[in-house]
């Protein structure tokens, strides 16, 4: 009886020791979403309950840090534009001429009306400082094998208290992420598709936020173009290239 | 016999301005405290469906599902066809179009950087139609407290508390932060007309009202709204409001899209408010049952009192010969002069402190500071028809009942120890 469960459990050691570790998984998916810097044009398709929206944008983007976003249309939307610097977000509106910074309950609001708010864009992606990864087990999402690894949050300060994310075992990109709250209520979903091959990293072509919460069929993010590793000038990060 | 009675009353004021003038002052009271609890109802269900509710106002079912969150994303659409469908189903009845929202006033200093800013609760309402209702429906001129009424589009009023909290006075620019109808952030600037107070802490800590088309182009709500509101002609009835509820949803909601318009009345929008509402009828019901009561047994006291004090009057009476029933029946019918001529006065004082009230009203606003429900700050009585009539019951019915039960003595007093009695 003795060897016996002694065999069951190296057996089961021996299965749990083929999934490499969270952090491992979450370096290598690291090494394709994160860049030096970023300059990328966007549509975004909010599919509301009622009707649907298309919203353009250009964002210039130095790791995970700094922003700088300029809407482009529809019209009402144009030239409204966003600063990120560090945890401070600001936005210029046209129509008032002014720049007001977005804090406290304002963060909660919607981008644009999308599933994305605030507090999501300002949201850096720093899983290590701020999560214990753990791979879980290994699905196979949308005919890819996936490593499922969930990151349970070392504070009680960040969004969302847990995370899930399914990493493509070959390519390492994440094809889902989802978002719980303490409670383990699914408040959020990422979905992210058109995996291309974009110089010497994998990067999505498409990306469907969804908040659970809300109706509608979520906001599809594309990435029209993108570019890597280019210069950007520093005065794009200053309060003054709002205006 | 009347007429001399009131000789009687007129010339004897010893034996009848007492009970006359306690009369008048029981029904003055009984008058004035039904007037004044109906008033102080009809306030509460006047203001609501000035403010906020409407005898009946009609929302798409998702709004209305979630209406206390002001979910303006779940807004009306097409709200000017379906106002004319309404105007020409209901022609007697106003119906106005309101948007509720919610946001922050950004307040800028000189270089456009944020000086103050706070939560604000918005009406948006039709101020700049002429002949529109609806800034004297809210009494903003009378509520006016610096600068003067929106003039032009883009300009509001917010509250004089809150204006001082940000330090905002007349004149000056502000930006609106706010979420549009289709959930993205929105700005908007507006100049701050003038402030009010509403005497009401709820508007007080942070209103702003605008008028509905500068809120439409804020919000991205063209030709939406969150709410129309309803009037009847006579103010609000419970029966009227439900026949047009009824005919509205069948005409127009339906039950399986969440966007189609859905009809509630001024008692379905509210728990609180029809719990409240239904208390308050029973408890000023019961209040005026006590005190009409009350009234009575003093009254009736009065008419005993009055009975009794006149033991002597009334033994002179029956030793000279004169019948006993005839002493009974003189004595009722003086209290029945007494108590009609007391409950006269009385109704006519009663009336007049009523009006007075119905006129001037009572300030609250200091009692209800750090209230969290939206209640008037003022209450007014009101006159109804009842009120003429209701103080007879104390006044004459009691006092008269009084009399009776105290002349009965009359008839167990025996002639022949009459003498013995009056002696002593």
């Amino acid at each position: 009886m003795k060897k016996l469960l002694i065999l069951i459990l190296s057996g089961a050691s021996l299965l749990h020791a083929q999934y490499p570790s969270g952090a491992e998984v979450m370096d290598r998916m690291d090494r394709n979403m994160s860049s030096r810097n970023r300059i990328l044009t966007s549509t975004m398709i909010i599919h509301g309950p009622r009707s649907s929206r298309t919203i353009e944008s250009k964002t210039w983007a130095v790791g995970d840090k700094k922003s700088y976003s300029e809407y482009l249309s529809p019209p009402r939307e144009a030239g409204t534009k966003m600063l990120k610097l560090e945890d401070a977000l600001w936005i210029y509106s046209p129509s008032t001429d002014r720049t007001i910074q977005i804090s406290g309950h304002m963060l909660r609001q919607s981008v644009m009306g999308s599933d994305l708010s605030y507090e999501d864009m300002m949201d850096d992606a720093a899983y290590k400082e701020n999560y214990d990864a753990v791979v879980i087990g290994e699905e196979i999402l949308r005919d890819k094998q996936c490593w499922v690894v969930e990151l349970n949050a070392k504070t009680p300060d960040v969004s969302y208290q847990i995370r899930k994310v399914w990493v493509d075992s070959e390519t390492y990109v994440p094809l889902r992420e989802d978002l719980f709250a303490k409670s383990g209520k699914l408040l959020k979903r990422t979905d992210l598709y058109d995996i291309k091959r974009m110089g010497n990293r994998w990067f999505p072509g498409k990306i469907v936020f969804k908040d659970m919460l809300k109706s509608g069929d979520g906001t599809e993010f594309i990435i029209d173009s993108i570019q890597f590793d280019t210069e950007i000038p520093d005065y794009l990060f200053t309060k003054a290239s709002l205006r | 016999m009347i007429r001399f009675l009131l000789k009687g009353l007129i010339r004897d004021r010893q034996r009848s301005l007492l009970p006359a003038i306690v009369v008048a002052a029981g029904v003055s009271l009984t008058v004035l405290m039904v007037c004044y609890l109906t008033g102080v109802l009809g306030d509460f269900a006047d203001f609501s469906a000035k403010f906020s509710t409407g005898h009946v106002k009609i929302m798409t079912r998702a709004y209305a599902d979630n209406m206390n969150q002001m979910p303006i994303d779940l807004s009306l659409t097409g709200v000017n066809e379906l106002l004319d469908e309404v105007r020409k189903d209901f022609p007697d009845m106003e119906w106005v179009i309101r948007t509720r929202f919610a946001g922050l006033l950004d307040v800028p200093d000189e270089n456009g950087e944020t000086r103050s800013q706070g939560p604000v609760m918005g009406i948006a309402l039709d101020l700049f139609t002429p002949g529109s209702k609806e800034p004297s429906r809210l009494g903003l001129e009378k509520s006016l407290a610096r600068g003067s009424l929106p003039g032009s589009p883009g300009e509001i009023l917010i509250s004089d508390e809150f204006a001082q909290k940000l330090g905002v006075v007349p004149g000056e620019m502000v930006t609106l932060m706010g979420s549009s109808m289709y959930g993205s952030m929105t700005f908007y600037n507006f100049r701050v007309a003038g402030t009010i107070r509403f005497g009401t802490s709820v508007l007080d800590r942070g209103a702003m009202i605008a008028d509905i088309r500068d809120v439409q182009a804020a919000l991205d709500m063209d030709d939406a709204s969150s709410e129309i509101l309803g009037y009847l002609p006579g103010g609000y009835n419970e029966e009227q409001a439900e026949v047009v509820r009824t005919v509205f949803n069948s005409k127009y909601s339906d039950p399986g899209n969440e966007f189609s318009p859905v009809m509630l009345k001024l008692t379905d929008q509210s728990e609180m408010l029809k719990w409240y509402l239904e208390i308050m009828e029973g408890v000023s019901f019961l209040i005026v049952f006590i005190f009409v009561l009350a009234m009575s047994i003093v009254l009736w006291n009065t008419g005993l009192i009055g009975g009794l004090r006149r033991y002597g009057e009334v033994g002179i009476r029956l030793a000279i010969g004169e019948e006993k029933g005839h002493i009974y029946k003189s004595m009722i019918y003086e209290s029945i002069l007494i108590g009609i001529i007391g409950s006269a006065f009385g109704t006519v004082i009663g009336l007049a402190f009523s009006y007075w009230l119905q006129e001037v009203g009572l300030d609250i606003s200091n009692m209800m500071k750090g209230a969290t429900i939206m209640m008037p700050g003022e209450f007014h009585a009101k006159i109804i028809p009842q009120a003429f009539y209701i103080g007879f019951i104390p006044g004459l019915f009691s006092s008269t009942l009084g009399t009776m039960l105290s002349g009965i003595g009359i008839y167990k007093r025996q002639t022949a120890s009459l003498f013995k009695e009056l002696e002593t």
